[in-house]
């Protein structure tokens, strides 16, 4: 607490300037209109960027999906109803892309379907285990804590660049595996190991934001629960089955549903990394998205905001599945 | 008494022996096999973390011949010159295998072909040999050298500065806005009561469920209409208002005792006054991890970043990393000094903050 107070004091010191200039002004605004007004003042500034940015856009988004041509402004673009929707989901055969008039969106999508399971399932199981394992009283704590925390702090395109220069074909993975006698692959040129490393590098750069909220919820769990089992000297595989699990649920379903959500919208580790290639074996949804919408030209904005509609939608089922499972899990 | 038999308790446990002592939990409690696996797989982790940064940051170190080296070395290293009288040039060594089995060292003047043509620099005068290249080891030593940095920084100089400087502008100017914004509606919403309140906090927090990359299109539209795209505040205005900062903010405001506030107002503060020099300086540990959070997503931001920012000039860091990568397919020699340079500031932030950010992202992150 004391390192962040002083963080804190010091960023008020730095603001105090402009701050001596604000505060005659704001008494002004308060003797002109009453304090019960007061609070409005304060809530302005904010609730004008929520509206604009995030609130807004979700209603221009719907009118988006439902106009054509490849103007910017709403006024230019005339209404063609639901054709943006039907161009997606318009397939002859629904499991093989190539029959879709939208092939791309269907490799993104089917890309994505399997890429959020195993991401998610992979990335708790490997946090979990990480944070059991940094809940016991060893020695170094702290620094195995920061270990695993530490590339949560790196930027994407870091990420990307590092596992990149590493896995090339005369990358030092390929050389480590020359010097034990086995042969090298071209990791990112396969479209199987490329999708293999994609899922591996961003369980890689996320797995510690994880790992902390678990960590702390673990710590939430009090200790003469473990001590009682300790005394009926159950097994360890029993302790976690029957305390620590039931006990962490709740943690473990917020971690779930961030972690859902974070997968869903993985973009830039992946855009760098593999560009979503080989072909198109790594793109996800949002580089999809970003491709029909921004790279491509004409820019399609109907059919990129269409896209994103139904991404949001998919992300909505998961937050509500999300609520009523542990509205039914506090319930018992 | 209870003290006392802790103690005897204690005299009575077996020793933990060597290993237990390096392994051992807290306490010197005998380490049981759990322990071992748990070092074994952090250790591995260690590993695993580190190790594809530090390879990263050695080889920035390497020379572009070094960079090339299939399998790759470990350090970086450099071919040992020398120079030799009557060439301009430094020359590289070799260490050469005779026909008798021993190694002398010389230095190469040209190769032609599959032989060498090599002096030795002790003795220039005793004129050229020719040598099988297959007999010859470049004498190499370990180096780092900076030159990948210098390289950089000369050709691309005045932008990456212009890039640096972008990329603090936007993390500098966007965390300060959103810590004022963001803490000015979370007084608001835990310090009055009024009509509405539900609304703006119902408002304010729905946009949690709506992720950015949802909203992409529109996002974009608004800073066009706005005039901003290219420009850095078409970055940071859509990014200010978060709702899990409102939302932190205001779980730690309504723990501040509401006698203060009707002390400040006896004593005729206006409400401005109490915001700033009392409930800001009392919510600084919520304060600062906002900061934290705010400056890492900022620095590290782009997809957004990515579509708004058109034109060189404009771009950050990331944007001019990545961009990178697909110009100098092959200058990995610029790349890695590049990337390590863009991920140090973190690095350096980390290692002071570690232990605050990893307990302050525990205490907020579950709620």
């Amino acid at each position: 607490m004391t390192a962040s107070m002083r963080a804190g004091r010091m960023l008020a010191n730095v603001a105090a300037l402009p701050a001596r200039l604000i505060e005659p002004a704001m008494s002004r605004v308060q003797k002109t209109i009453g304090i019960k007004r007061m609070p409005w003042i304060f809530l302005i500034p904010n609730l004008t960027a929520v509206l604009l940015f995030a609130l807004l856009p979700v209603f221009i988004n719907i009118f988006y999906s439902v106009t054509g041509s490849d103007r910017l402004y709403p006024v230019d673009r005339p209404f063609i109803g639901m054709a943006n929707y039907e161009t997606l989901l318009d397939c002859r055969n629904y499991l093989q892309p190539s029959t879709c008039s939208r092939d791309l969106f269907w490799r993104a999508l089917g890309n994505s379907l399997v890429f959020v399971p195993t991401q998610v399932v992979l990335m708790i199981g490997i946090s979990l285990l990480t944070a059991i394992c940094l809940n016991r009283e060893i020695r170094g704590r702290g620094f195995f804590r920061g270990v695993f925390f530490f590339p949560v702090m790196l930027s994407p395109v870091v990420v990307a660049l590092t596992w990149q220069w590493i896995l090339q074909r005369n990358g030092a993975l390929n050389g480590l595996l020359e010097s034990v006698g086995l042969g090298g692959i071209n990791w990112l040129v396969h479209a199987d190991t490329a999708f293999a490393w994609a899922v591996a590098v961003t369980i890689w750069a996320h797995m510690g934001f994880y790992t902390i909220i678990l960590l702390a919820g673990l710590q939430a769990i009090p200790r003469d629960v473990y001590e009682a089992a300790k005394m009926d000297s159950a097994s360890h595989w029993r302790v976690f089955r029957r305390i620590t699990l039931p006990l962490l649920l709740p943690v473990l379903l917020v971690v779930f549903v961030l972690c859902v959500i974070r997968s869903v919208q993985t973009f830039d580790e992946l855009y760098v990394l593999t560009g979503g290639g080989p072909g198109s074996a790594t793109m996800l949804m949002v580089q999809y998205i970003y491709e029909v919408g921004f790279a491509a030209q004409p820019r399609n904005f109907g059919l990129a905001a269409a896209a994103s509609l139904l991404l949001g939608l998919v992300l909505l089922l998961f937050t509500a599945l999300q609520l009523k499972f542990s509205r039914s899990a506090r319930d018992g | 008494m209870a003290d006392l038999d802790d103690i005897r308790i204690a005299r009575n446990r077996p020793s933990p022996g060597l290993l237990g002592t390096i392994f051992g939990k807290r306490g010197g409690r005998k380490a049981d096999w759990t322990d071992y696996v748990t070092y074994g797989y952090l250790l591995l982790g260690l590993v695993i973390m580190f190790a594809p940064v530090l390879w990263l940051v050695i080889s920035s170190f390497k020379t572009p011949a070094n960079l090339q080296d299939f399998p790759p070395t470990l350090l970086p290293v450099t071919t040992e010159t020398v120079s030799v009288e009557g060439f301009d040039e430094p020359l590289p060594l070799y260490d050469v295998r005779t026909e008798d089995g021993e190694t002398i060292r010389l230095a190469q003047i040209r190769r032609v072909g599959l032989n060498a043509q090599m002096i030795d620099p002790a003795d220039p005068a005793a004129g050229r040999l020719v040598i099988k290249v297959a007999n010859a080891e470049p004498v190499r030593k370990v180096r780092f050298t900076i030159d990948n940095y210098v390289n950089l920084l000369t050709t691309a100089g005045a932008d990456i500065w212009r890039y640096v400087y972008n990329s603090l502008f936007i993390t500098v100017v966007a965390t300060v806005i959103t810590l004022v914004m963001n803490s000015m509606a979370a007084f608001a919403l835990s310090k009055y009561r009024f009509r509405g309140s539900t609304a703006a906090l119902t408002a304010i927090l729905a946009t949690l469920m709506i992720p950015a990359t949802v909203v992409l299109v529109p996002v974009y539209l608004i800073v066009a209409e706005l005039g901003l795209v290219g420009s850095l505040w078409g970055v940071i205005l859509p990014t200010v208002a978060t709702p899990t900062g409102v939302f932190l903010l205001r779980q730690y405001m309504l723990t501040i005792p509401d006698e203060l506030l009707e002390a400040a107002r006896m004593d005729h503060a206006s409400e401005w006054r109490i915001f700033w020099r009392i409930i800001l300086p009392l919510s600084s540990p919520a304060l600062a991890v906002v900061a934290i959070f705010s400056i890492l997503s900022r620095w590290n931001d782009f997809l957004l970043p990515l579509i708004v920012l058109n034109n060189r000039e404009s771009f950050t860091l990331q944007l001019a990393l990545a961009s990178f990568q697909t110009e100098f397919e092959i200058r990995y020699d610029l790349l890695l000094a590049m990337t390590t340079l863009t991920a140090l500031p973190l690095a350096f932030a980390f290692i002071f903050l570690q232990r605050y950010i990893t307990s302050g992202i525990a205490s907020t992150g579950i709620k």
